[in-house]
């Protein structure tokens, strides 16, 4: 067995296999499958200071190779996460990542650092990126000012590790991350889903309720594949590669492409097997190869 | 009740109609889990190039001693007709039991009624079976648009006393099933409903003025099954909820109907 070991930052991770926020829930939801305890880590869902809803049904429309989801970030607020949900999942024995979100960058920075209390999370994923909800985070993830305004604000409420996870839907994502970088993010994750739509032409309407929503699946694993391999090339801090891996050959590809560490999102809906599959197919291929270390062949594509 | 993912393995393929297909399938692997009536299984979809996730189908009928679990499925697109291609021996990659289930009797006295319109009969058949093993012999209300829709009827009548309306009048009492004059004679205890959603809100009605529970088993869409992705979500008196966890059979006095 090769060494699958990677830190991101002060986050040591057992392997790179993560699975990605909103598509895994708390973990426990997985767990009569496997053993999390196998994975680098789990990000949970998304999480804001208040309870939100989320949008009307219906938030989810099949496409080839994908899916298009409006969830609207449901959730019920960080205070209960902190009593009702984070009892459940402290003991889960491996790093348990939560997904932030806010309405401002004071919202952000409040959610942050309540969760900083809790001793066995070790590690938050900002979400500038959800396309979703008027005020969930695209705006600020779409600029660079805005951006970097957020991170500041969180950074100076968070002490432990700060991932900041970028949209896609962006002129210049590498500027963004520059941007997110300079104000203090110790990683970046990328992609958060691609905007979309779908029509029912029988009904000649859009299918999903708000009209749009974020495409994710095998369909957009291209576009994620490129736009990793830029960020990649152009920060300092670790990158950690999401969007339509579905399988070890697929998660081989970020790494290369220099990702330090992968997300599995909605690859867990067809198969919630796959994210050991893919960290065990991934030391069969460092094994094969004569590669004693994953880190060896973080970013060696040319 | 925990959860597998199994590689089952196609033992009958039975086409019905055009449109309804039993797909019947064993455990190679061993004993079948635990599962309870009202729960339904994700069905991987392997031949089919235009769709992308799993279907979600109930749990028609589970044989223990056979090792056997069988599948009711409509042709409704382009995924469920890629089921039509499994042939016995063929692989059946499910993830199963999920959600939660109908109530059950609590004693032999209880009179529960089971209703179910086209496809929705599915999972009552296998209530049927399990009532009739706990000794309350069920009451079966059926409906379909006409004859020819009518699902394996020989088998709901061998549980116990069935009731038929079609709304051409070719088989049983002519309309629909809250039109069927034994709801007008007899009094049940809970009603458990299946079927298109005008049907499920007319027994919904029919129950709340009768005074009596009734359960629903909804059907929206779904991406994981597991209550991890929040896209199947019915606006409920607790707010939005997972169907594929919290139901997908709801107690109708906790929707916003």
């Amino acid at each position: 067995m090769a060494d699958m070991r990677v830190k991101i930052a002060g986050l040591e991770l057992t392997n790179p296999v993560l699975t990605a926020s909103g598509t895994f829930g708390y973990g426990i939801e997985y767990q009569d499958f496997i053993d999390l305890s196998q994975l680098g880590g789990v990000i949970v869902k998304g999480t804001t200071l208040e309870p939100r809803e989320g949008n009307p049904y219906p938030r989810m429309a099949e496409t080839a190779q994908g899916m298009l989801n409006c969830v609207g970030l449901q959730n019920k607020g960080v205070d209960y996460f902190c009593q009702h949900i984070y009892p459940q999942i402290k003991d889960i024995k491996t790093n348990m990542i939560v997904n932030v979100s806010g309405n401002s960058p004071e919202d952000y920075a409040e959610c942050a650092a309540r969760i900083n209390e809790l001793d066995c999370i070790p590690a938050i994923e900002l979400n500038i990126s959800c396309p979703n909800v008027k005020h969930g985070g695209m705006a600020f993830g779409t600029t660079t000012e805005e951006a970097s305004s957020v991170v500041k604000a969180v950074r100076e409420a968070y002490k432990k590790t700060l991932i900041v996870k970028l949209s896609p839907n962006v002129t210049s994502i590498t500027d963004i991350a520059l941007a997110v970088q300079d104000a203090g993010a110790d990683a970046v994750s990328l992609i958060n889903t691609l905007m979309g739509m779908a029509i029912d032409i029988e009904k000649r309407k859009r299918i999903l309720s708000i009209g749009t929503g974020g495409l994710s699946g095998p369909c957009i694993k291209p576009v994620a594949l490129r736009m990793v391999y830029q960020v990649a090339h152009a920060v300092q801090v670790p990158v950690i590669g999401l969007g339509g891996i579905s399988c070890a050959k697929d998660a081989i590809e970020f790494l290369l492409a220099g990702a330090s560490a992968i997300e599995i999102g909605t690859a867990n809906f067809l198969d919630p097997t796959i994210s050991v599959k893919v960290a065990q197919g991934i030391d069969e291929y460092l094994e094969k190869h004569g590669f004693k270390s994953v880190k060896e062949i973080i970013g060696i594509c040319e | 009740m925990r959860k597998y993912v199994l590689d089952l393995r196609v033992t009958s393929a039975e086409q019905l109609s055009e449109r309804y297909l039993l797909l019947s399938a064993t455990n190679p692997a061993g004993p079948l889990p635990e599962m309870s009536p009202g729960q339904f299984a994700q069905l991987r979809i392997d031949d089919s190039k235009e769709t992308f996730l799993r279907r979600p189908i109930s749990l028609h009928h589970v044989d223990y001693e056979h090792n056997e679990v069988s599948f009711l499925i409509q042709k409704a697109g382009k995924g469920t007709a890629s089921l039509w291609l499994k042939q016995p021996g063929s692989t059946l990659n499910v993830i199963l039991p999920l959600g939660k289930g109908f109530t059950m009797p609590t004693s032999t006295e209880q009179k529960f009624l089971l209703v179910g319109g086209g496809v929705g009969v599915a999972p009552l058949l296998f209530m049927g079976e399990a009532m009739l093993r706990m000794g309350v012999r069920p009451t079966f209300l059926l409906g379909a648009r006409s004859k020819s829709d009518l699902l394996l009827l020989d088998k709901y009548r061998a549980l116990g006393t069935v009731y038929v309306t079609t709304e051409d009048g070719s088989e049983g009492e002519k309309g629909f099933v809250t039109q069927h004059t034994v709801l007008r004679r007899e009094k049940f205890d809970n009603i458990a409903v299946c079927g298109p959603k005008p049907m499920m809100l007319a027994m919904a009605s029919y129950a709340k003025h009768a005074g009596i529970l009734c359960e629903v088993s909804l059907e929206n869409v779904m991406a994981c099954g597991l209550g991890a992705c929040l896209c199947c979500v019915e606006n409920t008196k607790d707010g939005n909820v997972c169907v594929c966890k919290e139901g997908p059979v709801f107690d109708v006095e906790k929707l916003n109907w």
